[in-house]
């Protein structure tokens, strides 16, 4: 090497070192590892007018694709739970927002992976040019889907006042730069939808929310930049476009822990990564391994959930809904307000009245995994609080943990002539029966039940409701996780919680009571001795001197 | 008879008392912590501490079993009702009027009935419920798949535990306590630390002492 070379490549490597500006012009994430660049295909360079008509260009190569996603739940919205046989999925549930899809399709069927599905009570498009690629496969950060178009996205030209499924302005979409951009889904792919359930940031679940996109390593260790900047797919690993990690079929403990190369990918629990035993061989490290006999790893390494900065909704009350203001318009209150500044809804006429909440403290209960919805199949006791979705959970069965879980508190509209929740017509601006546009219940619980094709009595009432929404994004760093003592005391976090013997939380039990109470008598017992014999001492010594 | 000044507590006697001592301390601060008594300790840092002074008296207690065994010093502990009722009837009654301790210090014999009988007590039924209950508990993921109602067995063994506990504490409170009676508190907890009392000799023993072990007798104590 000559001498000038040498001396340039140590200045380069000087250069490099010592200014990181220079290591950032390198692209942080790597060239795709896909051995076709969409870009250069000739089927895509060329202007598409709609989603399906370049659905159709993807699947002249992707040929299976259109059948394995119309076999997937993010399209048919159906999902048959196999130990209790009820009929779940979007298309059958009610819930404690918005209630229910079925009566408000163009809305809710917005961020549905699929085009024009305007009728819940008819299966989902079958034609395989209905399938939305881009909703997941868009790379170029412009594809979206607009507010109330039954999953097509916005284009030119776009009316004016038009959103898109995350509130956002809608612009209009480049199908055909879309089409050349695409690869594997990021977080704002998924988040798109996931993260804007219940209409709105974070709204539903509490732990999945637009803080997620680009996550601070406090606010979710795996999948933040700064830490190992997952995509949701690197848990949630697809087959075929299937997705494991259900909500209505929990996988709530996993005892098989890792599997060899190429096995179980199955599942997207923490063991199946971590394994069984993850902490460290310390005194402590051994009994925190002994407590997944107990606990869902979610319970200590998720601490509070709506972080990041965006709040989840904590509390829906419809039942004040429709109050109007002197001139007879909707009432909107904003007396929310999140860290960042920004006000959100406390009251709005169409909805009633709503909390926030942000880092909030989970609901712990014993998780077997197995949901049951009470729809409007099942009998309600209105007397009660109803639950929504009712988790069960046996502290004996061995399968069930103690798992966290936003509890949404709700009071919702019923039938209390049946004494069943109901599906309810709430978005339909040009309908005459919608509770949006006309603040009448009996007609939108009519037309939602119609539309469900359910029964409804004429009568209804508001019911005090929970739902229940596992808690098990938004894992936080190692040494943000629970400190022992956050359990570990009197009036803890498991506070109520029966099945486990739970040391330090009741020192004053009636051992503790007894033990005490012989102490005090060792005290008093000694005091009172030693007292008698110094007067007794004392005594003795007057009388001699006298 | 004749009062010597003998060392009656060993090395080792005196190390396992005083380490003991220790460990007893640290047990019953960290276990209080743990239990929600105090919150002086994290939890985690309670029970770190409480399980390594648990296995550390154990350890402590093993080899002080062998040397109790192997020295006859167990006989030292061995309860006799003989001289019990006036021991009894001195701390009731004659202490206060200035009687002297109806017991003499004898050298195969140093400690009284009533001490005899309370050490007999915490050894052979308080201390293992201690230990018993206290493996049990920290062995818990070991036994807990076996038995039909685990919560069940480790509330009623914390109980115990616990129990023990506080017991062991209203010990120490009467131990130290004691230690005040008679020639004062520094004439209790010398021979301890030097491990020379003052007590009673046969001219036998004496003999054999000066013969065998004469650095067992000292000249002043």
């Amino acid at each position: 090497m000559s001498r000038s070379a040498a001396i340039g490549l140590a200045l380069a490597g000087w250069l490099m070192a010592s200014h990181p500006l220079a290591a950032q012009d390198v692209p942080k994430e790597p060239v795709s590892a896909s051995t076709t660049d969409h870009a250069k295909l000739k089927e895509l360079q060329r202007d598409f007018a709609s989603g399906p008509e370049l659905t159709e260009a993807c699947l002249a190569c992707h040929t299976e694709a259109d059948e394995q996603v119309m076999g997937s739940i993010h399209y048919s919205w159906d999902y048959l739970h196999p130990q209790t046989g009820q009929r779940l999925g979007k298309r059958s549930v009610i819930n404690a927002f918005c209630g229910s899809v079925a009566g408000n399709e163009p809305r809710c069927t917005s961020c549905h992976a699929g085009y024009g599905w305007t009728e819940m009570s008819k299966a989902p498009p079958t034609r395989a040019a209905a399938v939305d690629c881009l909703v997941c496969h868009d790379r170029s950060g412009q594809y979206s889907k607009t507010a109330t178009g039954a999953g097509h996205p916005p284009l030119a030209p776009v009316p004016a006042g038009t959103k898109t499924i995350t509130g956002a302005k809608a612009k209009p979409v480049d199908l055909a730069k879309a089409a050349q951009s695409v690869g594997l889904p990021r977080r704002e792919n998924c988040g798109a939808c996931h993260f804007y359930g219940g209409g709105g940031d974070n709204v539903k679940h509490g732990d999945l929310s637009s803080a997620l996109v680009e996550p601070g390593l406090d606010v979710d260790v795996h999948m933040s930049p700064d830490g190992q900047n997952f995509a949701c797919s690197d848990c949630h690993l697809s087959k075929s476009h299937r997705w494991p990690g259900s909500r209505y079929s929990v996988m709530a403990s996993d005892t098989e822990g890792t599997g060899l190369p190429g096995e179980r990918r199955d599942v997207a629990t923490c063991q199946s990564c971590h394994g069984e035993a993850p902490h460290p061989l310390t005194l402590t490290g051994i009994k925190l391994n002994d407590h997944t006999d107990k606990l869902a790893c979610q319970t200590c390494h998720i601490p509070a959930f709506a972080r990041g900065g965006v709040a989840t909704k904590t509390f829906w009350d419809w039942s004040t809904a429709g109050r109007l203001d002197a001139d007879g318009k909707p009432i909107v209150q904003s007396e929310f307000t999140q860290s960042d500044g920004q006000h959100l809804h406390t009251y709005l006429s169409t909805k009633g009245s709503f909390d926030w909440g942000e880092e909030v403290t989970p609901f712990y209960a014993w998780f077997d995994g197995q949901v049951e919805y009470a729809n409007s199949e099942h009998e309600i006791d209105p007397a009660g609080v109803v639950e929504v979705n009712r988790i069960t959970g046996d502290p004996q069965d061995g399968v069930s943990r103690i798992w966290p879980f936003k509890r949404m508190r709700g009071r919702q509209v019923y039938d209390s002539g049946l004494n069943r929740l109901v599906a309810t017509h709430v978005w339909g601006p040009t309908s005459d029966t919608a509770y949006w546009t006309n603040f009448d219940w009996s007609r939108a619980i009519q037309a939602g039940m119609a539309a469900a094709g359910k029964e409804f009595s004429g009568a209804f009432g508001f019911v005090d409701t929970y739902m229940y929404w596992p808690i098990t994004h938004m894992v936080a760093p190692a040494e943000d996780a629970l400190d022992c003592q956050e359990c570990h005391a009197p009036n803890a976090r498991m506070a109520g919680l029966t099945g486990i013997f739970l040391p330090g939380t009741d020192p004053n039990n009636l051992t503790g009571m007894i033990g005490k109470l012989i102490v005090l008598a060792a005290l008093a017992g000694v005091l009172a001795h030693g007292m008698v014999r110094l007067i007794a001492g004392r005594r003795r010594k007057g009388g001699a001197h006298g | 008879m004749a009062k010597r000044c003998v060392q009656v507590y060993p090395r080792f006697e005196r190390f396992w008392h005083w380490a003991q001592a220790l460990l007893i301390t640290v047990l019953l601060f960290s276990g209080l912590g743990m239990n929600g008594v105090h919150t002086l300790l994290s939890f985690d840092a309670a029970v770190r501490l409480h399980t390594v002074a648990a296995l550390a008296l154990f350890a402590l207690w093993v080899f002080a079993t062998f040397w109790l065994f192997t020295t006859g010093t167990w006989k030292q502990f061995v309860p006799k009702l003989e001289g019990m009722v006036q021991v009894a009837r001195f701390y009731a009654w004659g202490i206060f009027r200035g009687e002297p301790h109806p017991y003499r210090k004898i050298y195969w014999r140093k400690h009284n009935p009533l001490q005899a009988a309370t050490y007999f007590g915490l050894k052979w039924l308080i201390f293992p419920a201690v230990w018993l209950t206290g493996f049990a508990y920290l062995s818990y993921n070991l036994w807990a798949g076996e038995v039909a109602d685990g919560t069940l067995w480790i509330t009623v063994i914390a109980n115990i535990h616990l129990l023990a506990a506080y017991l062991v504490a209203a010990f120490v409170i009467v131990h130290v306590y004691l230690l005040t009676v008679g020639h004062g508190f520094l004439s209790h907890v010398r021979p301890m630390v030097t491990g020379y009392d003052t007590i009673d000799l046969t001219q036998e023993q004496e003999a054999y002492l000066r013969t065998n072990e004469p650095y067992r007798i000292r000249e002043i104590c």
